[in-house]
């Protein structure tokens, strides 16, 4: 490892990193604005000069950029020499001859990279006499505020929008001192990912809008980690509270997982926890109102609960514990997955193949890092976004390790590496049943019903292994399509297959399993990625229960006469009739949720859930990683933990094994004994009882304002602030004031770096994992025998019909997930529900866009507009799940229309 | 004296059409080196002439073509750096207007020594007629065999293509140009990766200046030792020589390289105009020092200027005379850079600005001791290795060695509130 000589003192540095990541590795400050640890450097806002000698002798030296001056041995640096500094401070300067200079009434004043950054430099003096540059501002949709006069052209919004997420709509237009990043024409931002640029820029010119809907300063947050709730990928987030709502979503990094982004569904999706519709307090609805009256709600539930007769459904977007104490109230035969038979299928199929087979799941670091990929039947930026972002990088890998053996620079130079890279790219396969956003990178990308789907991965996997059965009857554009992919994954090192819940298929699943466990047997690191519907579906799955429509049979037999039902609205589970029938035949319905829905009309007692914020507890996302959240904020109603409501329930029955528990640690603890599965999910964090220097860790950073004066209206003196018995987290400014347990660091701070920035501060290397390494723990682990155990029913191919149609899913990224819609911004983004048909069907149904076609769904009539589509299956019919209005249980399946 | 470059343009300036520059000895060169050298062979003449660049850098031309990398596979390119918007400069419209086909002629042969596939010439938008005889004289070429497959018959095929800019002085810097013509941002690229290595479309590429290109033929012809012996200096052949201002004969000339100033500026051009006093002079274009009539008898070749404090460049001087106000000189040239910078680096492009407004005070009568610091820092700060590129460096050169040179009237400006060379 190079040595190198900063400011007279040496330290032993990383190969291959430029100075400004060796120097901010070693915890030095030294201000920059162009470089991102996850976009390179480009060189171009001169913030990071420092000096460099030639050796001992040389007194003079000469101010380089420390962003794009790769690390040798024996390099001689100065930050502090002075020519260096007085170039720094004055770059500040320059950069704020047009600035604004408006924190004041700015969003990101305090939390401001800039403001830091010129505090670092030390300059604090306007020579600047002349009149400042404005610009105009643009409307760019619901997510975020555009602000460009605060801008200091750093270039990162661009970079990151286009070049390393892909966007089309955000540019940099004119020259000279009137460069303008924005849309060519005001309207909203395409990109998914868009509400990153909020944390990309250094500055106020874009601003997460949500948060500006209520605005609070970024330092009077209370905050915790949590783990976004929108879809099964467990991205680590930050979520902060004041006044008792919810604020605002941060990243929260690790490298493992996230890394630095978020999609839009998971950074705005948040607003669900201040909706109007929550439930807020305990009630029992449909009994004598005097049995009722002055009754703890316990003893009504406990009244209620007869033995053999009381069956629980769990929840996927449900916390571990609540799951499993839910479990254990009810007893395992009276436990009921609450989730469709589809979902079940699919996300059982999967946690059975990374199980019990031999290849492990990829991680969404893992999965940038792979350099074949093959997507089956998934649209990702829909169903699984992070992971689209992820296979965005994969695609890179081998252009970009090509050109740095041929253009001899380092891949952190990134714009040298993007023109010499320039189109190329790696080899990715997509093969699902409509064009997807990732097309556009792909080698093949092909359009197909989901059995043919299944049945192109069969030829694959067995064009790779003679074990395979061989797909009879394939057409010869199957059998060209499995032979060119097959023959890019034989060569690959770390080939990546994609599939998941996205088609509704399991076909498609175990096409995938077998493509991996044949690359496996060639002796290739393969890797599998298996998308699921929500926060933790894999995590019930695991835990275990009755199919769904178990409990409406055994409701129908008279078998059930209670239900308990944890955090879900059955009416997304089950078809509306299955789902009216349920209702019909039990007597009592015992809901725990957020929001009002369906199910809560006909629940006869709801207890007030708390949201991911309001709650503690752990989820497990798709590739098996077990990660705990944090509750944000104590809510003064009686909104708390479904696992407590549920806990409470069980001491007030008298549970055997349930009412010695009380806390967090001891529910964990329960779990991870009882559970085998669970092993280790007592570890994710330090528990309750965990101090630092005698402290607990605050939720609230040591600038946190007005806390003496906030409750002042309704009581002088400063109210004492809420206990925390589950966490080693404080709800207050007190507390130790160093860095936290990674696993639990509530806000990214320290000193001089009040921005999302400070983050370099809690890593190890600057883009590298936090000091303790990646958060979570991996439950699921490839089985140490490495059979494979190999799926043989390859399906009948999918041929269209002329009486029906094949109804297929199609996912949303705004739309298809429960909660993320009661965001208003989210909800503006919804489409409007619509039937997509191949051209040709929509010929012979004598149908165009927007005319209305009629169809029924076990029984349920639809009337939607047309969208043509010819990138879709002829003969299938796409439709979309889960948007407020479509309630289609079951797809795929067939339809007359 | 010989004037290779410019000795079959008639006096007209019309352009040499294909069969009087093949009638003059034209593409004989092309079909000597197609028949009896090797690419390298061609490349070690070259260098072997110590031919060095004339787009104002000096960079020695064989060397920079043997750094493309020989084992590369994939296209390469050349380009002929026609965008020529150097205030003051106007030397290679004078040979792309004359003798376009002496240009496609170095062209490719220089395109074969690096065995080029593809070449363009990168014409400024202004150049229309330039840019409208050089697309004759490509078709000529085509007609002729001299461009296309096979060329004369030979194993080498070479494309060319006339690609006009937008007019954006930044494009005359060699990544920014390719980052044009890739249809991208002028904005330049860090190097390394140089353009040899990694250039138009990520491939190997070699930027050259239209007159370094014209130049080609003639070492072909004549050889190395030739090349040398045209010139007063160690910086070998002939130079074209400018001189734009308040002259007596203001014009272009192809000389020995390494004429002094004097020579220039007394026997070519005239000497000053009646009533006028010479002051100073821009050797070598608008981003290079003041020169003044200290530096007369300073030889102009790249070492000689270079020794004086400033910059031979490309050659063309801009004459500063005593009736013109230095401030309101280097405002006007300051308002262009400004208006130049790409907007990519800080110190440019919020830099530049802020000097041509203090510059603009000035003139104003509101100018302060303060400013004259401000500026000061400017062409301190604004210096090469702090600013991206070239751009800012180059425009801080007339501006810091006006304040040396002309310090005083900065300071009449301050203190009589007012540019004393206003005339009402």
């Amino acid at each position: 490892m190079p040595i190198i000589n900063i400011d007279n003192k040496t330290y032993e540095v990383k190969e291959g990193k430029n100075l400004l990541e060796a120097c901010l590795s070693l915890g030095l400050n030294l201000p920059y604005f162009c470089w991102h640890p996850a976009l390179g450097a480009v060189g171009a806002c001169r913030q990071c000069a420092v000096k460099v000698f030639k050796d001992e002798d040389d007194k003079k030296g000469r101010i380089i950029m420390s962003c794009m001056e790769p690390v040798k041995d024996q390099q001689r640096v100065s930050i502090e020499d002075s020519d260096a500094k007085k170039f720094r401070e004055q770059v500040i300067g320059w950069l704020m001859t047009n600035h604004p200079h408006d924190c004041a009434v700015c969003d990101e004043g305090g939390a401001c990279h800039l403001q830091d950054m010129t505090v670092m430099t030390g300059h604090s003096y306007r020579d600047y006499h002349f009149t400042k540059r404005t610009y105009n501002n643009q409307y760019l949709g619901p997510f975020l505020n555009h602000e460009m006069n605060r801008c200091i052209q750093c270039y990162r919004c661009v970079r990151f929008y286009k070049d390393f997420a892909g966007g089309k709509d955000l540019d940099v237009f004119a020259a000279h001192n009137h460069v303008y990043f924005g849309r060519q024409q005001e309207g909203v931002l395409e990109s998914e990912f868009s509400g990153n640029l909020a944390e990309v820029c250094p500055t106020g010119v874009f601003t997460d809008k949500t948060l500006k809907q209520h605005y609070t300063r970024k330092w009077d947050l209370t905050s915790a980690a949590s783990v976004c709730q929108g879809c099964g990928l467990g991205c680590n987030i930050i979520a902060g509270e004041r006044y008792g709502a919810l604020r605002q979503i941060t990243n929260r990094f690790n490298s493992a997982v996230n890394g630095y982004f978020l999609c839009d569904r998971g950074r705005y999706g948040y607003e669900f926890v201040n909706s109007p519709q929550r439930i807020k307090t305990p009630m029992v609805y449909h009994g004598p109102s005097e049995l009722s009256n002055g009754i703890p709600v316990l003893q009504h539930i406990h009244r209620r609960m007869k033995p053999g007769k009381t069956i629980g459904i769990g929840s996927p977007r449900a916390s571990l514990e609540s799951n499993a104490v839910l479990k254990e109230l009810v007893g395992e035969e009276n436990f009921y997955l609450g989730v469709s038979a589809g979902d079940h299928d699919l996300v059982s199929l999967a946690l059975k193949v990374l199980q019990q087979g031999p290849v492990r799941a990829a991680s969404l670091q893992e999965a940038a890092a792979a350099d074949v990929v093959l997507i089956l039947g998934e649209d990702l930026t829909n169903t699984a976004p992070m992971l689209a972002l992820s296979v965005r990088q994969a695609v890179r890998r081998i252009p970009v390790e090509e050109v740095i053996n041929t253009v001899h620079v380092p891949a952190w130079q990134d714009a040298a590496i993007r023109e010499a890279v320039q189109e190329n790219k790696g080899p990715l396969y997509i093969l699902n049943v409509q064009q997807t956003k990732l097309d556009e990178l792909a080698k093949g990308a092909w359009h197909t019903a989901p059995d043919n789907i299944a049945r192109i991965g069969f030829g694959v996997s067995h064009l790779l292994s003679d074990k395979m059965p061989e797909v009879t009857g394939m057409s010869e554009q199957g059998k060209a399509i499995a032979a060119e992919i097959a023959e890019a994954l034989k060569h690959a090192k770390n080939p990546l297959i994609i599939a998941g819940y996205g088609s509704g298929s399991e076909a498609v699943i175990k096409s995938a399993a077998n493509v991996a466990w044949a690359l496996h047997d060639l002796g290739i690191d393969a890797m599998l990625a298996f998308t699921v519907p929500e926060c933790n579906s894999m995590g019930l799955e695991m835990l275990g229960g009755h199919r769904l429509e178990s409990a409406v049979d055994r409701a129908l037999n008279n078998e059930a006469d209670t239900v308990i039902i944890l955090e879900n609205d059955l009416y997304r589970r089950l078809n509306q009739h299955r789902a009216e029938h349920f209702f019909d035949k039990v007597q009592d319905v015992i809901l725990l949720d957020h929001l009002y829905n369906p199910t809560a009309e006909k629940a006869t007692i709801i207890l007030p859930a708390g949201t991911f914020a309001e709650s503690d507890g752990t989820l497990v996302n798709n590739e098996g990683r077990a990660q705990r959240f944090f509750q944000v904020f104590s809510s003064n109603t009686a909104v708390q933990e479904s696992w407590r409501w549920l806990l409470q329930i069980a001491a007030a029955n008298g549970h055997a094994t349930l009412s010695s528990l009380k806390h967090l640690d001891e529910v964990v603890s329960h779990i991870a004994v009882t559970c085998p599965v669970f092993h280790g999910i007592d570890t994710l964090t330090p528990g309750a009882g965990f101090r630092i220097a005698g402290q607990k860790v605050p939720r609230e950073p040591h600038r946190y304002s007005g806390r003496t004066a906030m409750q002042a209206n309704i009581q002088v003196s400063e109210p004492k602030p809420p206990e925390d018995p589950d966490t080693a987290l404080s709800f207050t400014m007190e507390g130790y004031r160093g860095e936290p347990p990674s696993s639990m660091i509530p806000f990214f701070w320290a000193p001089g770096w009040n921005s999302v920035q400070s983050v370099n501060k809690f890593q190890t290397e600057t883009g590298g994992p936090l000091h303790d390494g990646d958060g979570g723990k991996r439950l699921i682990e490839p089985h140490p025998n490495g059979q494979t155990p190999f799926y043989t029913e390859v399906p009948e191919p999918y041929l269209p019909l002329t009486e029906h149609l094949l109804l297929v899913p199609l996912y949303h990224i705004y739309g298809s997930e429960e909660l993320s819609v009661h965001t208003p911004g989210i909800a503006e983004r919804i489409p409007a529900p619509y039937i997509m048909l191949h051209g040709e069907d929509a010929k012979r149904l004598q149908v165009a866009n927007g005319h209305r076609l009629h169809f029924m769904d076990n029984g349920h009539h639809y009337t939607l507009p047309v969208i043509i589509n010819n990138t879709l299956q002829q003969g299938a019919a796409g439709i979309p799940v889960g948007l407020p209005g479509v309630q289609i249980a079951e797809a795929p399946q067939l339809i007359k229309v | 004296m010989e004037r290779p470059l410019t000795q079959h343009i008639p006096a007209s300036g019309v352009a040499l059409h294909l069969k009087e520059y093949e009638a003059v000895g034209g593409y004989a060169a092309l079909r000597k080196v197609l028949q009896e050298l090797t690419p390298a062979e061609v490349t070690a003449k070259v260098k072997d002439a110590n031919l060095k660049g004339r787009g104002g850098a000096g960079f020695s031309t064989g060397m920079k073509w043997s750094f493309v990398p020989a084992n590369v596979t994939g296209p390469r390119y050349l380009v002929a750096n026609a965008d020529e918007m150097e205030p003051g400069t106007f030397k290679d419209r004078w040979l792309l207007e004359g003798n376009p086909h002496q240009l496609l002629e170095g062209m490719i042969i220089s395109a074969y020594a690096i065995q080029a596939t593809q070449a363009f010439v990168f014409m400024r938008w202004a150049y229309k007629d330039a840019a409208r005889i050089m697309t004759r004289a490509i078709a000529d070429a085509y007609a002729a065999g001299y461009l296309g497959k096979n060329i004369l018959g030979k194993n080498y095929s070479l494309e060319m293509q006339l690609h006009t800019g937008v007019g954006r002085y930044m494009c005359g810097e060699e990544t920014a140009l390719l980052n044009s013509l890739e249809g991208k941002r002028a904005v330049p690229r860090a190097k390394p990766p140089f353009p040899q290595v990694s250039g138009l479309f990520g491939k190997p590429t070699i930027v050259n200046n239209v007159e370094t290109l014209s130049y080609i033929p003639h070492i072909m012809n004549n050889g190395g030792d030739w090349f040398k012996s045209l010139s007063y200096t160690a910086d070998g052949g002939t130079k074209i020589y400018g001189v734009s201002g308040k002259v007596n004969k203001p014009g272009a000339w192809e000389l020995p390289m390494g004429v002094t100033m004097r020579e220039l500026l007394e026997e070519h051009a005239g000497g000053m105009k009646a009533g006028f006093r010479f002051r100073g002079a821009l050797p070598g274009g608008a981003s290079t020092d003041f020169l003044t009539d200290a530096h007369l008898d300073v030889k102009m070749d790249f070492a000689g200027v270079a020794a004086a404090g400033s910059r031979l460049g490309t050659g063309t001087m801009v004459v500063l005379d005593d009736q013109t106000c230095p401030v309101g000189f280097v405002h006007n040239l300051e308002h262009f850079f400004a208006q130049e910078s790409c907007g990519f680096c800080t110190p440019c492009r919020e830099g530049l600005p802020w000097t041509e407004k203090i510059l603009y005070a000035l003139e104003q009568g509101h100018g302060t001791y303060a400013d004259l610091e401000q500026l000061e820092m400017h062409t301190k700060l604004l210096g090469p290795g702090n600013t991206f590129c070239a751009l800012a460096p180059g425009a801080m050169e007339p501006l810091q060695s006006a304040l040396k040179y002309f310090r005083e009237d900065f300071e009449q400006h301050i203190k009589e509130k007012k540019c004393p060379y206003a005339h009402h």
